[in-house]
């Protein structure tokens, strides 16, 4: 019966072709423009680290002095050194990783190459283990590591490539910023979008390819690039280089297995919160938050309020194009009463002419869906030439493509419903004599 | 014109009337709001920057590692740089406009106060107004005497010089009416800063503070060595070549260093705001789209009234209608459903409006656009149904006699 219903779709569909062309393409554009902007939002409002971001959480205590204190007001988005190493060392957490970005100068030892920068990481040893971070070659550094301030460091695949044409470069040694490292590990490609542990940097298409332990940095001077929010007079930093210990400026991640420990957690934050107010270093009641993974990207308004934008637009302009496919479906089986009521007197059910309109406007569905699937992937390579940071990560993945298609059928069956209803409920008798 | 036979048919066609209606409203809902975020985003674009745009290049030079004789260096960079022809001023400053990042201090008004009045950026170096192009309106620019070590002042702010020049929109924001030449503010309760020049504009690196705090700026005498970039001053001709020879002086008082940026002012510009350009584009398209979805949904649904009227219209031929009238009354119908669908359309734009105001902190829709996508809708549909509306019209009287 499908196949005859498909026919005869196909047979009307052919005999007004440019009304058939006019649906066609307004379903196409409206669901090109949908999946463009809909793609992109899916991909930016992506899990980082699926499977592990449930276990990840970002701790927020309030440090600041009592000055300009406001009932409500939200701990800071980062720490100070003072409690960052505070809680890294009291180890309450399965895991913690106290860090700060920056850029560090590269010299390399063949003179075919100038000196150059890359993006850094100075963080401490669970870091790999926590963001499940793959080596290609080696490990990371150790705890002990950490504290002797040792000059480990861990570098990208790209930079290995780069500096020791993919060769497996642990044990070598690199100068970074005058001083000699010894590479202990290299990372497998690995690029968590958007950059989650650390959204001051820029959140998307940010990568470092040098991670090294956070208090040989500090020793070390290098570069620190991010936000700092200050209180007090926020001056007189370590070496005059870093922000002041009245200054929050590191990210601080803890891994917590499980709900029952991610609350205990947050008791001891109020503890140590406390603690500190009675050692007169706080000043404030304990305000602390503890959010995992994905509530801190939710909190922190990752997705560019443009692209949302533009899919709200692009939504509304798929309704458009959905009332323009509804008056020209419900124009045309409309005039096509005649034929449908000598179906009608001929026997058939309305349940049969309804499903017969349906098929037709779901080959419309599908033609369109089709087109619009082309639009998509055009609009997509549009915005992977836009010069955001996020243009590259613009691809159709399998379940868009799916959506693609379900979203066109699904858009013009809904079209063809009410024409296709309106039709079928022709009186038959009526139609027939007015002929 | 006769509108009420038209009305009569309108009742006749509820449903496809009410639609075509309704898609019409939400063009006109989805055309207002986008020119008006068309225009928002051109206008940001054009933005002032207070500096001489068209003259200036950047050149940002890192050395490798903590330098004890920085400040020589600084001083024989500054005078390979003078030496390069073509330059007009050069300056190293702390930081230069269109970047990701920007110097902000808090501003107080008073030693007491707990919160501070607003944050402003901070624009230091030597030569900083001349080299930028940056103009005085009142006051005057430092005396040499007046210069403070960075340094110096990081260790210890009561070293922090007692004078400060602002930008128009910050003295306005901070004493409105008053002249700002002579008022106080602090970046720390132990340190006075005097007003002591105005500039008429110069805007935030990088508008972290949203756009209307875009001209909230400062500018103290402090000198500094490492760090920041080289601005250099010159003609617009003369731009790319002297960014070429600047670095390669540079690079010859140190091969080793790294350059870690060399463009042109009007470059920084364009790359700033190439995601509002993007943006606009984006809005300029969809407008495009809509209004060419719906002007040929309103031929297509003309088309079929059309054909589906045949009949009556041969018959109203026969009765002595004029093929003008048979034109009138299809453009009428047409217009009629236009002014339907703009009518909805108006409170629908309004309500888009107040929906991205409170989501997107948009200012509210101008009344000003809802006439513009009024005209553009009304005369999409003049446009669209001219061309069934012809074919009514050529429909030949006869018609009336021949049966389907």
């Amino acid at each position: 019966m499908f196949a005859y219903y498909l026919d005869l779709a196909l047979h009307s569909l052919k005999r007004n072709k440019i009304l058939t062309a006019l649906m066609v393409v307004a379903i196409a554009v409206g669901i090109g423009a949908s999946m463009t902007t809909f793609t992109v939002l899916h991909v930016l409002s992506g899990d980082p680290l699926p499977g592990k971001s449930g276990k990840l959480y970002y701790p927020q205590i309030d440090p600041q002095d009592a000055r300009g204190m406001m009932p409500g007001t939200l701990p800071p988005e980062q720490v100070t050194l003072i409690d960052g190493m505070n809680l890294l060392r009291a180890k309450r957490a399965d895991r913690q990783a106290l860090m700060f970005g920056g850029a560090v100068p590269i010299r390399p030892d063949s003179s075919a190459l100038d000196p150059f920068y890359v993006e850094a990481r100075y963080t401490s040893a669970d870091f790999f283990a926590m963001f499940d971070a793959p080596f290609l070659y080696g490990h990371g550094w150790t705890g002990a590591d950490d504290e002797a301030r040792a000059r480990d460091v861990v570098i990208t695949r790209k930079l290995d490539d780069k500096l020791f044409n993919g060769a497996d470069s642990v044990g070598h040694t690199m100068q970074i910023g005058g001083n000699t490292f010894r590479i202990v590990g290299v990372l497998d490609d690995w690029r968590p979008n958007p950059h989650f542990y650390d959204l001051n940097t820029g959140s998307y298409n940010y990568f470092e390819q040098v991670f090294l332990p956070l208090q040989t940095a500090l020793e070390l001077h290098f570069e620190h690039n991010g936000s700092n929010d200050c209180w007090g007079n926020g001056t007189g930093g370590a070496g005059g280089i870093y922000p002041s210990a009245s200054c929050v400026w590191l990210q601080f991640w803890v891994e917590l297995d499980n709900p029952a420990k991610a609350a205990a957690y947050q008791q001891f934050l109020v503890h140590y919160s406390e603690e500190q107010k009675a050692l007169g270093r706080f000043q404030r009641a304990p305000n602390v938050r503890l959010d995992n993974l994905m509530q801190w990207l939710d909190y922190n308004g990752v997705v560019p309020s443009d692209v949302r934008l533009q899919a709200w637009l692009a939504f509304g302009f798929l309704l458009v194009c959905m009332l323009n496919t509804v008056g020209l479906m419900l124009a045309k089986f409309l005039r096509r009463s005649g034929e449908l009521s000598v179906r009608r007197a001929l026997g058939a059910s309305r349940r049969a002419l309804f499903a017969q309109l349906l098929t037709e406007s779901g080959v419309i569905g599908i033609a369109g869906g089709a087109g619009g699937l082309l639009l998509a992937l055009l609009g997509l390579w549009m915005v992977r030439h836009r010069p955001s940071d996020y243009a590259a990560l613009a691809h159709l993945d399998p379940a868009m493509l799916l959506v693609t298609f379900a979203l066109a059928l699904g858009a013009s069956l809904l079209a063809g419903m009410l024409p296709a209803w309106r039709a079928c409920n022709v009186a038959p008798a009526l139609q027939l004599k007015s002929n | 014109m006769d509108i009420l036979p038209i009305l009569a048919t309108f009742r006749r066609h509820r449903i496809t009337a009410l639609l075509i209606v309704l898609e019409i409203a939400l063009t006109c809902a989805i055309v207002c709001n986008a020119v008006f975020l068309i225009s928002q985003r051109v206008h940001r674009v054009d933005m002032p920057s207070g500096v001489a745009e068209h003259e200036l290049v950047q050149v940002q030079v890192v050395d490798i590692g903590d330098r004890p004789d920085a400040k020589a260096r600084g001083e024989e960079d500054l005078a390979a740089l003078r030496a390069i022809p073509g330059v007009k001023s050069v300056a190293r400053i702390n930081q230069l406009p269109f970047t990701d990042s920007s110097w902000n201090n808090n501003i107080f008004l008073s030693a007491t106060q707990k919160q501070p009045t607003l944050d402003a950026t901070l624009y230091f170096g030597i030569n900083v107004l001349q080299t930028l192009g940056t103009r005085l309106t009142e006051g005057r620019d430092f005396n040499p005497d007046e210069y403070a070590e960075y340094r110096d002042v990081l260790r210890d702010p009561k070293l922090t010089p007692p004078v400060v020049i602002i930008t128009r929109a910050l003295a306005q924001k901070l004493w409105p009416g008053e002249s700002a030449l002579g008022q106080t503010i602090y970046f720390d309760p132990q340190t006075p800063m005097q007003v002591i020049g105005v500039v008429a504009d110069l805007i935030r690196p990088s508008l972290s503070g949203g756009d209307d705090a875009a001209q909230w700026t400062t500018v103290v005498p402090l000198r500094f060595s490492g760090g920041g970039s080289y601005a250099l001053r010159t003609d617009p001709g003369q731009r790319q070549r002297v960014i070429k020879a600047a670095v390669t002086a540079l690079k010859a008082l140190d091969p080793k260093r790294i350059i870690r940026q060399q463009r042109t002012l009007d470059d920084a510009r364009a790359e700033f705001f190439q995601a509002d350009r993007a943006m606009a584009g984006m809005l300029l398209g969809v407008i495009l789209a809509v209004l060419l979805v719906t002007g040929l949904g309103i031929v297509g649904l003309a088309s079929f009234w059309v054909a589906q009227r045949r009949r009556t219209i041969g018959i109203r031929r026969a009765l002595g209608a004029t093929r003008g009238d048979i034109l009138r009354y299809f453009q009428t119908e047409n217009f009629l459903i236009v002014t339907f669908g703009i009518l909805l359309g108006m409170v629908l734009a309004y309500g888009l409006s107040l929906w991205l105001m409170a989501h997107y902190e948009m200012p509210r829709l101008p009344v000003a656009y809802l006439p513009i996508g009024a005209i553009v809708l009304w005369l999409i549909g003049q446009a669209a149904v001219l061309g069934p509306a012809m074919r009514a019209a050529a429909v030949p009287p006869v018609v009336a006699t021949r049966s389907v």
